[in-house]
């Protein structure tokens, strides 16, 4: 400490903005989570195991986790698509378009679900038609999967736009003059500059639709051991004041959701490397 | 490899970026497109290359009409001012980019490539990097790497768009004469464009002067700099003193002063500017053969030349380089009267030389 204090910089007041940063981010972060793990010590290990282990709640994390793994793997593919088409074509509507990629970020969560079910339910605007081909979304994991991708697309849209734009149009020349076709361009000058992008968006596009409860639980139809996701055990314990039971199911989903960023900042750490940045 | 350029045409919008341009490079020169930004130097060479498009006009490889050629048919090496270097490669993958692209049935093997990459790199001084990545070099290190990198696919025609625009004045130096010597080794037909003239007389074997859309002068760099055919020319190839007047019985005559001309001297009688650089001017202390007279202001001697500015009453300062010899027999003295003669001058009427 003191051989930090004592280094001189131009930006005054180091040891107090550190401070408060230090304190804001224990009161706001960190202290739920200390909070989360004491609620689940009550439980004891026996019991807890006996919580989580329970088919009803696996097969809710498995579902959560599942479709919230294939909603990221979707919008990597499609939110790189739509941020490609928005970075490099001018068209009528283009502003228009842009700001219609927020939509799911403004709109309440609940909103969205209910427009989902609307469009999706057997009776739906989309569904009424899809039911006689034998595809059923609304009530099923598919209908999960769809909410999903909806609230987390801006997140990859967002990230990789800023990247491509600021890609200079000399990578692509300098590949042409060497006689890369636009196939080799692509995969081999533009994708590698994006990759660290697309992998942060789609990080955050998994950790926001693991934790979605708003707009999936109307479409969902809860129905256990099928379309019942995770928050919504942890909801439903609650109601029936089983605190403890429900930080089980809580500490586990944080667990695994920290896993899983963990893999993801590995990923990024690797790339940047391997860009030679750090 | 030859490249005739003709009657090339493009613009952008209201703006004329070049207006019916011609030219031709020599197969094996080292030919420098020199200019103010926006003169439509850069936009002549991305033309060349075959990154831009013009609006009218052919360009000739070797006699053979390659205008609607595409970028990567024409065997071009492009050398960007910023480098373009891919950053998520090594040095060593950047360069052999090029040879990696190239269709399984015409590219070299593994083995061969690799030896080619590395001889680059050891030409340009730097096969010690091969592992690192262009993020970890200097500014310098990486603009040759860009240079072995464009190097690799042989290309027939070299193109360096402000090579050395990016790099601090150390650095430019060496790395121009670095370049030099790798023509005069290689004789690849090269264009390099820049807004340093310095640069482009040093380094060139022909100049290409260029202003607002078209060619102000041609020549080697030294008839450049002696004979420049424009005032355009003149006072973009450095410091030059402006004297108003007229030419009159084969004199240039400026205010009471006049300087007799030399045979080129015609029969006009039009207003007329003489140009003249500063160590083309001398200082005296009698009258004969002056163009002007003034107070010395400003004596400023660091470095081998003096630096004076003598200030004529009513008018702009002149600036006067002396050697350091010359300055000491002088004796001059701040707020001295002192005649201002010239060795050289450059008088245009207008547009045209007299």
């Amino acid at each position: 400490m003191n051989l930090i204090a004592k280094r001189y910089s131009v930006l005054p007041g180091f040891g107090l903005s550190l401070g408060y940063a230090l304190f804001w981010l224990g009161l706001i972060v960190l202290l739920p989570f200390a909070a989360l793990a004491l609620t689940a010590s009550t439980l004891g290990w026996t019991a807890f195991i006996e919580q989580v282990s329970a088919p009803r709640v696996l097969a809710s994390l498995q579902l959560s986790f599942g479709a919230a793994l294939i909603a990221a793997a979707v919008n990597a593919l499609m939110g790189f698509l739509v941020a490609w088409v928005l970075v490099r074509y001018t068209f009528p509507g283009k502003r228009f378009v842009d700001a219609l990629i927020d939509l799911p970020f403004a709109l309440p969560t609940a909103v969205a679900g209910i427009a989902l079910t609307t469009i999706y339910a057997p009776n739906g605007w989309l569904g009424r038609y899809l039911e006689p081909l034998g595809v059923k979304v609304a009530f099923t994991p598919l209908g999960i999967v769809v909410a999903l991708i909806f609230v987390s697309l801006p997140f990859v849209v967002r990230t990789v736009q800023p990247v491509l734009e600021d890609l200079e149009k000399e990578l692509e020349e300098a590949a042409t003059c060497l006689g890369a076709d636009r196939w080799q361009i692509f995969r081999r000058v533009i994708f590698p500059a994006v990759l660290p992008a697309l992998l942060t968006g789609s990080a955050m596009a998994f950790a926001r639709a693991t934790g979605e409860f708003g707009s999936v639980i109307f479409i969902a139809g809860n129905i256990p051991l099928v379309s019942e996701i995770a928050p919504l055990i942890i909801i439903s314990k609650l109601e029936q004041f089983d605190v403890a039971g429900a930080t089980a199911v809580a500490v586990v989903m944080l667990a695994l959701s920290f896993f899983v960023l963990f893999l993801i900042n590995l990923l990024q750490w690797w790339t940047a490397r391997r860009h030679g940045m750090k | 490899m030859s490249i005739e350029i003709r009657n090339i045409e493009k613009r952008f919008g209201n703006f004329t970026a070049l207006d019916k341009v011609s030219l031709t490079v020599e197969s094996g020169e080292l030919l420098a497109l020199l200019g103010p930004s926006g003169c439509g130097k850069t936009t002549l060479l991305r033309i060349i290359a075959g990154l831009e498009q013009p609006d009218a006009g052919q360009v000739l490889f070797e006699g053979r009409d390659a205008t609607h050629q595409h970028v990567a048919e024409r065997q071009v090496g492009f050398v960007f001012q910023h480098y373009a270097l891919f950053r998520h490669m090594t040095v060593f993958d950047n360069v052999a980019f090029g040879l990696t692209v190239r269709p399984r049935k015409v590219r070299p093997e593994a083995a061969e490539i690799r030896e080619r990459v590395m001889q680059l790199l050891k030409m340009v001084q730097l096969d010690w990097l091969a592992d690192a990545y262009p993020a970890q070099l200097s500014g310098g290190q990486r603009q040759r790497i860009a240079l072995a990198r464009s190097l690799a696919v042989e290309p027939r025609v070299l193109l360096l768009d402000e090579p050395f625009g990016a790099l601090d004045a150390k650095v430019r130096k060496d790395l121009r004469r670095w370049l030099r010597k790798l023509h005069d080794d290689m004789h690849i037909t090269s264009v390099f464009v820049t807004h340093d003239q310095e640069e482009a007389l040093e380094v060139s074997d022909r100049v290409v002067v260029m202003d607002h859309g078209h060619i102000e002068q041609v020549g080697r760099p030294d008839d450049i700099y002696e004979q420049p055919a424009t005032p355009f020319v003149t006072r973009f190839l450095g410091d030059v003193n402006l004297f108003h007047g007229r030419v009159e019985d084969g004199r240039f005559t400026h205010g009471d002063f006049a300087h007799a001309l030399d045979d080129r001297a015609g029969a006009g009688t039009d207003t007329a500017v003489a140009y003249v650089r500063p160590h083309d001017l001398d200082l005296a202390r009698a009258r004969d053969g002056a163009l002007a007279c003034g107070t010395v202001e400003h004596i400023h001697a660091v470095g081998p030349l003096v630096r004076v500015e003598v200030v004529p009453a009513g008018g702009d300062a002149i600036e006067v380089v002396l050697g350091k010899e010359r300055f000491r027999e002088l004796a001059l003295v701040p707020g001295e009267q002192v005649y201002v003669t010239a060795r050289k001058l450059a008088v245009f009427s207008g547009d045209y030389a007299i």
